[in-house]
């Protein structure tokens, strides 16, 4: 199977075993990249976040399911957490998508976060590149149950949406800054149970508290459960997107992804680089001194960063 | 490189008796593994298709209804149909032991019946997967 003429013929295993590639950090996968990366920057990426249990995987199964009935592919990229101990991780997401899991159009991948901690897998990015390469027309990236601050989604995604559910009224107050700043729509999901009128509320009053121009975040009441409301939530989406292109912010929006692409990959290269100086015997002797208070972190730091660039 | 071992935890047929397979599911989070499980009443059709999608390295399946003998196999099959038949097949649940000898010629690479210690799937997922260098 030649994995990078599968991905640009959307075929599903060669998908599968793309992102399996970029997941692991395996350089065959830097090298699908390369090779499809030309024909990316057609999909539209959304992202949707939120507490847990508000209801995410349910509501992406639903948007995915009207998306395909439009004759639309949809990719979905949901994360859960890995454990912090084992390393492993329960990828549940998918339990409440199996309505759309056998839809031909709708390919679904979970991803644990593997010590990452902004609500995202660190090759979430990369994964989204495949999808886009591979003929999807949306993409869908689900965080990890989110509270404040896990507000990688935004760097991913063309829109974000931020999913809540009825009671959680003192919590959106605290949550002013963070996930409050990065949501373009904000969806109130269990729209038929009560509070939900008080929560949408409270989330418009939050909003207005914010100084941006352009586009107002609208605040949108459904059921996944129900499947009432979906539809709004898709042409509010749209909406979204137009805006972005009549302002030329969806133009500047593609440099700064572009830019985070390299970031991303600078980053994994320096970090190897950085573990790999930090396990050397003689930094071991270094390491010693910091903790007996000898040395200090700052300066050990300094010497292996200048050593690293010499060998490079 | 950091390889992860990814384990579908599936369910097929009409059995709605899941606890062993959740057990499972947490034993595999334990030992390092990211397990993705289906929930219950699968198709065989479904199972495979997300044991592709999801690029696992072994599907095991757990059954308590009796089917196994007809929904295993299926399993096996239709991942072969899917060019995916390097993926580790391993079942469990309440089979009889004159039925292993059939679910093994049939592509289901071992069975584990009731009582059977968690490292012993750990251990056996470890030593089986294949993992490319």
């Amino acid at each position: 199977m030649d994995v990078k003429l599968g991905v640009l013929a959307g075929d599903t295993r060669a998908v599968a075993r793309a992102i399996t590639w970029v997941e692991n950090g395996d350089p065959r996968g830097a090298e699908v990249i390369r090779g499809v990366y030309a024909s990316t920057g057609r999909a539209y990426i959304v992202g949707l976040t939120g507490s847990p249990g508000a209801g995410k995987s349910t509501l992406v199964s639903r948007l995915a399911a009207l998306l395909a009935a439009r004759g639309q592919k949809v990719g979905i990229l949901a994360v859960d957490p890995s454990s912090p101990f084992s390393g492993g991780a329960i990828l549940g997401d998918r339990v409440r998508m199996f309505d759309v899991a056998l839809t031909r159009d709708v390919y679904i991948r979970s991803m644990g976060t593997r010590g990452a901690l902004g609500g995202l897998n660190r090759a979430t990015r990369m994964a989204a590149r495949i999808l886009d390469a591979a003929g999807f027309d949306w993409i869908f990236v689900e965080t990890v149950g989110a509270g404040q601050a896990e507000v990688d989604v935004h760097d991913v995604a063309y829109t974000t949406a931020v999913v809540m559910a009825p009671g959680m009224g003192d919590d959106i107050q605290a949550m002013k800054a963070g996930i409050m700043e990065i949501g373009d729509l904000f969806i109130i999901n269990k729209a038929d149970h009560d509070g939900a009128d008080r929560t949408a509320t409270q989330v418009e009053s939050v909003l207005q508290l914010s100084m941006t121009t352009g586009w107002n975040p609208p605040v949108l009441k459904v059921s996944a459960e129900l499947n009432t409301g979906i539809d709004n939530v898709v042409d509010t989406i749209e909406r979204h997107h137009t805006h972005l292109v009549a302002s030329g912010k969806l133009d500047a929006l593609k440099i700064r992804m572009a830019k985070l692409d390299v970031l991303e990959i600078l980053k994994a290269r320096l970090a190897d680089m950085m573990k790999q100086q930090l396990e050397q015997p003689a930094v071991q002797v270094e390491l010693e001194k910091v903790a007996s208070k000898q040395s200090d972190p700052y300066s050990l730091a300094d010497i292996i960063f200048e050593q690293s660039w010499r060998n490079t | 490189m950091e390889q992860k071992i990814r384990v579908l935890v599936a369910k097929p047929g009409l059995d709605g008796h899941d606890r062993g397979a959740k057990v499972l599911a947490r034993a595999f989070m334990d030992a390092g593994m990211e397990v993705i499980y289906t929930g219950i009443r699968r198709t065989p059709e479904q199972i495979a298709e997300v044991a592709v999608q999801e690029d696992v390295d072994v599907v095991a399946l757990s059954c308590l209804s009796g089917a196994h003998n007809t929904l295993f196999p299926k399993v096996v099959d239709l991942l072969k149909e899917k060019g995916a038949d390097d993926i580790l097949v391993m079942g469990g649940g309440v089979i009889p032991e004159d039925d292993i000898p059939f679910l093994k010629e049939h592509g289901i690479s071992e069975v584990f019946g009731p009582g059977t210690p968690l490292a012993t799937c750990v251990d056996y997922i470890r030593s089986h997967v294949k993992k490319e260098a």
